[in-house]
């Protein structure tokens, strides 16, 4: 039986690891590619690294970092930040990663899903949603530049969207719970779960390994994702995946 | 031991290559026929859609040259796929039929693709496998897979909803691996040493 995935994620900018709170504030929590090792042997089933480098030379980092990974690392992982076009994306994949994450360039430029998953297969391509819901629009809408700016798009139609030009997955971030550790947002994953065939990775608001259970077999999450609560050693992989296998959730 | 990966300009070959050096071996990735002739054993990966490869394949002389080829043959994800007879990816396309059965879409899944880790079931140990791990789980990504495939040659199989996912083919020289031992954490390199143990037997 396919297994529920704990996914940590890694924050990295210009090479190490960072984690805000709410996007603010951010903190050196380590080196990239001695923590993917330590997730790996901690019984993570993937890892995500989110480039927020702000500049080309961090960005070239990020290339190093994930050719070092690559080579350490026997358990797949997705990058994403600062990826604009199909050249970055063959860039990325080609330094071993085995997927890309897109967010505010999907939404700018919607054929790139298309041209990513026509080049790489859908399989590559994950289409990350940072959603907030709306007391106007009654509804989750989506959220770019780390949840400042509001854009016309429903969250569920989004995810709807990005599938059908070719999106193999979903990482779907919660706004209003991302940093809070109150749990996961329910509601949200279970709308977007409901709505795409994909996987949809839930992330934003994971506190403890309940969290993790409530999200998997509640919302029926195909994965779930947290950063800090690993990063600052709060609990570890191991232990929620302990705590999981104990309440039933089939985990590796 | 010199081990082949073949390069038909499909997929990521250096996840592949790594792994493999971490068992201590230095792969060759090449897509020269009497470079690949001088080789213990070939790798032949793969990840995108199965017309283009075989495609691929064809126009490079790759397909005839794996077809009739004596040497150990370790077929990965797509790559283990285009050693059966025919598949239904985008257009019926005609495979290498080193293996009976087609590939044909995941039709009742709720989820597809089928990505993530999968429990190995065993109904045949394959003859380079004489030891088994307690913890069998490994990494799948796909949305086709293997039907019609002959029992005898069906050597592992993963569970998904209503199918029984073939995992690993054997046959003679052939081996195919749906899944990634190269991601699949230690018992997929504990596969792949295995398997590179039983080249070292031929």
């Amino acid at each position: 039986m396919l297994t529920k995935r704990i996914i940590p994620c890694l924050d990295v900018k210009d090479g190490r690891v960072v984690k805000g709170i709410q996007f603010e504030s951010l903190r050196d929590a380590g080196d990239p590619v001695e923590l993917a090792t330590f997730y790996d042997e901690q019984g993570a089933d993937e890892l995500v690294f989110l480039d927020i480098s702000a500049s080309y030379e961090g960005r070239a980092t990020m290339e190093d970092v994930v050719r070092q990974t690559a080579a350490k690392l026997a358990i797949p992982f997705t990058v994403g930040g600062g990826i604009r076009t199909l050249e970055d994306m063959k860039r990325i994949l080609r330094a071993g990663a085995d997927k890309v994450s897109i967010n505010t360039s999907a939404l700018e430029q919607p054929t790139l899903i298309q041209e990513g998953a026509d080049y790489f297969g859908s399989q590559c391509i994950v289409v990350a949603i940072d959603a907030r819901f709306c007391e106007e629009d009654s509804t989750w809408m989506v959220y770019t530049h780390g949840g400042r700016n509001k854009t016309t798009w429903r969250a569920i139609e989004w995810a709807q969207e990005a599938v059908r030009l070719g999106a193999g997955e979903i990482l779907l971030t919660s706004m209003d719970r991302d940093g809070e550790k109150t749990g996961f947002d329910l509601a949200l994953t279970k709308a977007i779960r409901d709505a795409v065939t994909v996987p949809v990775i839930a992330s934003g608001g994971a506190g403890n390994a309940e969290h993790f259970m409530e999200v998997l077999q509640q919302a029926d999450a195909d994965a779930a994702l947290a950063a800090s609560i690993f990063h600052y050693k709060e609990t570890s992989v191991a232990a929620i995946k302990a705590y999981l296998h104990n309440k039933g959730v089939c985990v590796r | 031991m010199k081990i082949g990966i073949i390069d038909y300009g499909m997929g990521n070959l250096f996840s592949v290559e790594q792994a493999l050096k971490r068992l201590g071996i230095n792969a060759v990735i090449t897509a020269n026929k009497e470079q690949l002739n001088s080789m213990d054993a070939l790798i032949l990966p793969g990840v995108g859609a199965f017309p283009d490869a075989m495609k691929r394949l064809q126009e490079t002389g790759l397909a005839s040259f794996i077809q009739s080829t004596k040497k150990p043959l370790l077929g990965i994800c797509l790559g283990m796929q285009l050693l059966f007879e025919e598949s239904d990816e985008v257009t019926t396309t005609e495979g290498l039929g080193i293996f009976s059965g087609r590939i044909t879409k995941f039709t009742n899944a709720p989820r597809i693709p089928h990505m993530g880790w999968n429990d190995l079931q065993f109904a045949h140990m394959p003859n380079w496998l004489t030891t088994l791990q307690e913890e069998r789980f490994v990494y799948f990504v796909h949305s086709f897979y293997a039907k019609d495939i002959k029992p005898e040659e069906l050597m592992a199989f993963a569970d998904y909803y209503d199918v029984q996912v073939p995992g690993i083919v054997a046959k003679n020289n052939f081996t195919g691996m749906q899944f990634h031992p190269e991601k699949s954490g230690q018992f997929g390199l504990f596969l792949l040493q295995q398997w590179l143990e039983g080249v070292k037997k031929c």
